[in-house]
C-alpha cells in the first residue's frame, strides 16, 4: 500500500462492514474525509474503508497507521477532534481508545487487547487492513502473488498435492479434505469443468463469509484461479446471498479488476490457463447451502439436493466435474500455495489444520469475528477473548453448527475446538457461529427455535424430514406451552433417529442435532417444563412468572421506567411489585435489573 | 401523506427488466430479483413474461417464486419491518419486538396492514449480530431495539397514534 511506505504520512482506516455501518460508520468516514480536504493539515492522510475487523461490539472503529492506535465507538461528532489533535499534533484521544475492564487503563491499540492478541489471521489476513475495492492494496499484501507462483513454478498435480498435504478441510460445515475433492475433479477426463464459491451462508448467528466476501474478495477469487488451474476448469460461479449486497458489489468490483489486471479471463499472466468467474445471486433459501440444491438453482431451477451417489466431482453443474468449496476455504487457498503446506499444518490439532474463524455471538461481552488455530478451547474462545458473559450472568450453554448443531454445556468447555471433537460432543463446526447462551436461554426453546427454522426451510423433498420436523415442532411446542408429556421425550428421540438414517440430505439427516444435544446435556429442563410447568429461564411465556424479591429490590425504579406495559408499581426506594395480570413476561426488568431482584417463578 | 410512490407494474418496465438478461433458463432467478427489486413483489403478469421469455412452462417459474424465500407474491407495505431472528437476535428477545409489533399494529409475520402501510417479516441473521436485537424498517437498522423502543420506531413511522402524520 503506498500510504504505509510513504514516510511521514498517515493511514485511516475506518471500518465499513456491516456491524460498524449500522451504528453510523460511513457517516465518520465521510466527515473525516472531508475535514482532512478542508483543514489545513500538513501531513499527508490516506483514508480508506475497510471490511469488518470482527470487533462489532465497540465498532464503529477508526485505526490510524502507522501510529497504531485503535479508536472505538467513534461518532461522526468525534471527528474535528481526531483530526485537530491526533492527525495534526499526534496527541492520542483517551476517551475514544478502549479501557481494559480488568487494569482499568486505557489501551492504544487493538494489538494490545486480548480480543485480538490470542488470534491468528490467515483467512481474514487482509480484512480490515484494505479497502476492499482496490486491487493494489491486495496485491500490496501479497496479493495474487500465489497465483503467479502456481502458474509459473507449479504444476497442477503438484499444486492438488499442495492442499492435500496442508491438510485443510471444507469450511463450510461438512470439514471433508479439500485437497480430495480436488484430485477427484482433477482425475476426470471430461470437459468442461467449473468451479464453484459456496456463498450461500445461511446459518443464523454467522457472518464470516459475509465478511470475507466483503472486505477481501480478491482471496476468493485468487483461491478459485488456482483451483481452476489445478483441475483444469473453464468457468466459475460464485453463489452468493443476494441480501448481501455489499458483498455482491464487492465481488463485482473485484472481478472485473482482476479481469483488467489479466488475472481472469484468456491466457491469464501468459500462461495457456483460461477462466472466468460470474456471481450468482442466491434467493434466500437455507437448504442452497447444500451442495447439490446450490448447483440445482444456478441451473435454474427449484435449488432442491439430489442424492450424492455420484458426486458433483465427477458430476456436478450441468452434469460436468464440478469443484464447490466454501467462501473460507477459497480464503486459505492463496496463503497455503504462499507459505507452503507445511507452515499451515504446523497450526492445528491432528485432524484439523489451520485456523477457523467463528462469528462469536450472542451472551458475550465481545460479540464479533474471531479466528484461532484449530483447537482452541471454548473456555479461551468466549471468556479470554470473548470476555465472557455479560451483566454479571452465568454461563449456561455454547451452540456451534448453526441449526444442524448442538449445545454444549459447561462441563465441556475445555473442549479443544475442531471437526471431529465438536462431533464427538454431540454437535458440529458448521460454518462457525459460536452462540453462547447464559442462564436467559431456555434450552428447550432454542431447541424449538432451531426446529422451527428447519421446518421453514426443509425442501419438502423427502419425508422424513419434512414430516419428521413437523413431528418435532409440534412436541417441542407443546413442552415449551405446558403441555407436555413425559413421554415426549422418548418420543423426540425416536423421531430424531429416524431423521438421521432416512433423510436425503444432511439438512435433514441433521435437523435432530438441536434437540439430541439438549436432550444429552439438559434433561432436567425438559422435565421441569413437563413435570412441575415452570421454565427457569423465564422464556417460555405460559410457564414464567416474574417476581420482585422485597429483600433484594432497592426501589431504583428501572424496571418501571423500562416496562413496555407499566405492570411494575412502587414507591421510590420501596420494594416494587409487579402486577401479574399486566405483565407480557417479555423480561425487560429481569433484563435491565442491577440487583438481581427479579426472579423467575 | 409524504407515502414514497411505488411504480406500478407495467408491461413497458418489466420488458426492461426481462430484457437484460438472455432468453434462458439459469437467469429466472437473477431477473425475479430485480423484479423483487422494483415492485417490492412479484407481480403476476411479470412471472408469466419471464416465463415466455426464458420459453420454460409458467409452472417452473411460479415454483421458482413460491420457493426462493426472497420473493414475495403480494405487495409489501410502505414501511416493510423486518425483525431478524437470527438466533443472537432470538436469544435477545426477538420474540417480543414481534408481539410488540402484533400488540401495535396487529399484524403477524407475512402480513400487511389493511391500509397498505406496514408490513412484518422475520429473517434469519442479517449478519448484524453485535447490534441484537436487531430490527429493519425498509433499509434502515435499528440496533439493540427494547419492548419499548419498537414501539417508538412504530411512532416514528406513524403507526398506532395517527396514520397521517408522520
Amino acid at each position: 500500500m503506498q500510504a504505509a511506505n510513504d514516510l511521514g504520512s498517515k493511514l485511516i482506516l475506518v471500518c465499513c462492514g456491516t456491524g460498524c455501518l449500522a451504528n453510523g460508520s460511513m457517516e465518520v468516514y465521510q466527515s473525516l474525509k472531508k475535514q482532512l480536504t478542508d483543514s489545513e493539515v500538513t501531513v499527508k492522510t490516506f483514508t480508506k474503508p475497510t471490511g469488518c475487523n470482527g470487533w462489532c461490539e465497540k465498532g464503529p472503529l477508526v485505526k490510524i497507521m502507522p501510529d497504531d492506535i485503535t479508536y472505538c465507538q467513534v461518532k461522526a461528532s468525534d471527528v474535528p477532534a481526531i483530526v485537530e489533535k491526533t492527525i495534526k499534533n499526534g496527541e492520542l484521544l483517551d476517551r475514544l481508545l478502549y479501557r481494559d475492564p480488568q487494569t482499568k487503563k486505557r489501551v492504544k491499540s487493538h494489538h494490545q487487547i486480548d480480543f485480538y492478541k490470542k488470534q491468528h489471521k490467515l483467512a481474514l489476513r487482509n480484512i480490515g487492513e484494505i479497502d476492499p475495492a482496490s486491487i493494489d492494496d491486495y496485491v500490496a499484501r501479497d496479493g495474487y502473488k500465489a497465483l503467479a507462483k502456481a502458474l509459473q513454478e507449479m504444476t497442477p498435480t503438484g499444486v492438488v498435492e499442495e492442499i492435500l498435504a496442508a491438510g485443510l478441510r471444507g469450511r463450510g460445515g461438512g470439514g471433508f479434505p479439500t485437497g480430495i475433492k480436488w484430485r477427484a475433479a482433477a482425475e476426470q477426463a471430461a470437459r468442461p469443468k467449473y468451479v464453484i464459491c459456496n456463498g450461500d451462508e445461511g446459518d443464523p448467528g454467522a457472518f464470516m463469509d459475509r465478511s470475507i466476501m466483503e472486505g477481501d474478495p480478491h482471496t476468493v477469487v485468487e483461491g478459485m484461479i488456482i483451483c481452476a488451474y489445478a483441475i483444469g476448469a473453464t468457468r466459475g460461479f460464485i453463489y452468493v446471498r443476494d441480501e448481501y449486497s455489499l458483498a455482491v458489489t464487492n465481488l463485482g468490483i473485484a472481478i472485473d479488476s482482476a479481469r483488467r489486471h489479466g488475472y481472469l479471463g484468456n491466457n491469464i499472466l501468459g500462461s495457456q490457463l483460461c477462466f472466468d468467474i460470474e456471481i450468482v445471486r442466491g434467493g434466500g433459501a437455507f437448504v442452497c447451502g447444500e451442495e447439490t440444491a446450490l448447483m440445482a438453482s444456478i441451473e435454474g431451477n427449484v435449488g432442491e439436493p439430489r442424492d450424492k451417489y455420484v458426486f458433483p466431482t465427477e458430476k456436478g453443474l450441468w452434469g460436468q466435474p464440478t469443484i464447490i468449496n466454501n467462501v473460507e476455504t477459497w480464503a486459505n487457498v492463496p496463503v497455503i500455495i504462499n507459505n507452503g503446506a507445511e507452515q499451515f499444518a504446523a497450526l492445528g490439532t491432528a485432524g484439523s489444520k489451520g485456523t477457523k474463524v467463528f462469528s462469536l455471538v450472542g451472551k458475550v461481552v465481545n460479540t464479533g469475528l474471531v479466528e484461532v488455530p484449530m483447537g482452541t478451547t471454548l473456555r479461551d474462545i468466549i471468556f479470554t477473548i470473548g470476555g465472557g458473559i455479560p451483566g454479571g450472568r452465568s454461563f449456561k450453554a455454547v451452540q456451534t453448527g448453526g441449526p444442524s448443531g448442538g449445545c454444549i454445556p459447561e462441563s465441556r468447555l475445555d473442549l479443544q475446538v475442531d471437526f471431529d471433537s465438536l462431533l464427538e460432543a454431540g454437535s458440529m463446526m458448521g460454518s462457525g457461529g459460536i452462540i453462547v447462551m447464559d442462564d436467559r436461554t431456555c434450552m428447550v426453546e432454542i431447541a424449538r427455535y432451531y426446529v422451527n427454522f428447519l421446518a421453514g426451510e426443509s425442501c419438502g423433498k423427502c419425508t422424513p424430514c419434512r414430516e419428521g420436523i413437523k413431528a418435532l415442532l409440534d412436541t417441542l411446542t407443546a413442552i415449551c406451552h405446558g403441555q407436555g408429556r413425559e413421554e415426549d421425550l422418548l418420543y423426540l428421540e425416536e423421531i430424531s433417529q429416524t431423521m438421521q438414517d432416512a433423510s436425503l440430505c444432511a439438512l435433514g439427516r441433521t435437523a435432530a442435532n438441536p434437540v439430541l444435544s439438549t436432550l444429552r446435556y439438559f434433561k432436567a429442563e425438559y422435565l421441569t417444563h413437563i413435570r412441575d410447568h415452570r421454565c427457569p429461564a423465564g422464556i417460555c411465556r405460559e410457564l414464567t412468572e416474574f417476581e420482585i424479591d422485597p429483600a433484594a429490590c432497592t426501589g431504583c425504579g428501572l424496571c418501571t421506567k423500562n416496562c413496555p406495559v407499566d405492570a411494575i408499581s412502587g414507591e421510590k426506594k420501596l420494594a416494587h411489585i409487579i402486577d401479574q395480570n399486566k405483565c407480557i413476561r417479555c423480561g425487560e426488568c429481569i433484563n435491565h435489573c442491577r440487583f438481581n431482584a427479579v426472579l423467575v417463578r | 401523506m409524504p407515502a414514497e410512490i411505488k411504480t406500478e407494474p407495467n408491461e413497458k418496465l418489466l420488458l426492461s427488466i426481462i430484457n437484460n438478461y438472455p432468453g434462458e433458463k439459469r437467469y429466472i432467478l437473477s431477473i425475479m430479483q430485480d423484479m423483487q427489486k422494483q415492485f417490492n413483489y412479484l407481480p403476476r403478469q411479470g412471472l408469466e413474461m419471464i416465463a415466455l421469455h426464458v420459453a420454460s412452462p409458467f409452472s417452473q417459474v411460479y415454483s421458482m417464486a413460491t420457493f426462493y424465500k426472497a420473493f414475495s407474491l403480494v405487495p409489501k407495505g410502505r414501511i416493510n419491518f423486518k425483525v431478524c431472528d437470527g438466533t443472537a437476535c432470538h436469544i435477545k428477545g426477538s420474540n417480543v419486538i414481534i408481539d410488540q409489533i402484533y400488540q401495535h399494529l396487529g399484524i403477524k409475520p407475512g402480513e400487511t396492514t389493511p391500509d397498505g402501510e406496514f408490513s412484518l417479516e422475520t429473517v434469519n441473521c442479517i449478519g448484524a449480530c453485535a447490534l441484537a436485537p436487531a430490527v429493519l424498517a425498509n433499509d434502515r437498522v435499528y440496533p439493540k431495539v427494547t419492548s419499548a423502543g419498537i414501539v417508538e420506531i412504530i411512532k416514528s413511522y406513524g403507526g398506532h397514534a395517527d396514520a397521517s402524520s408522520k
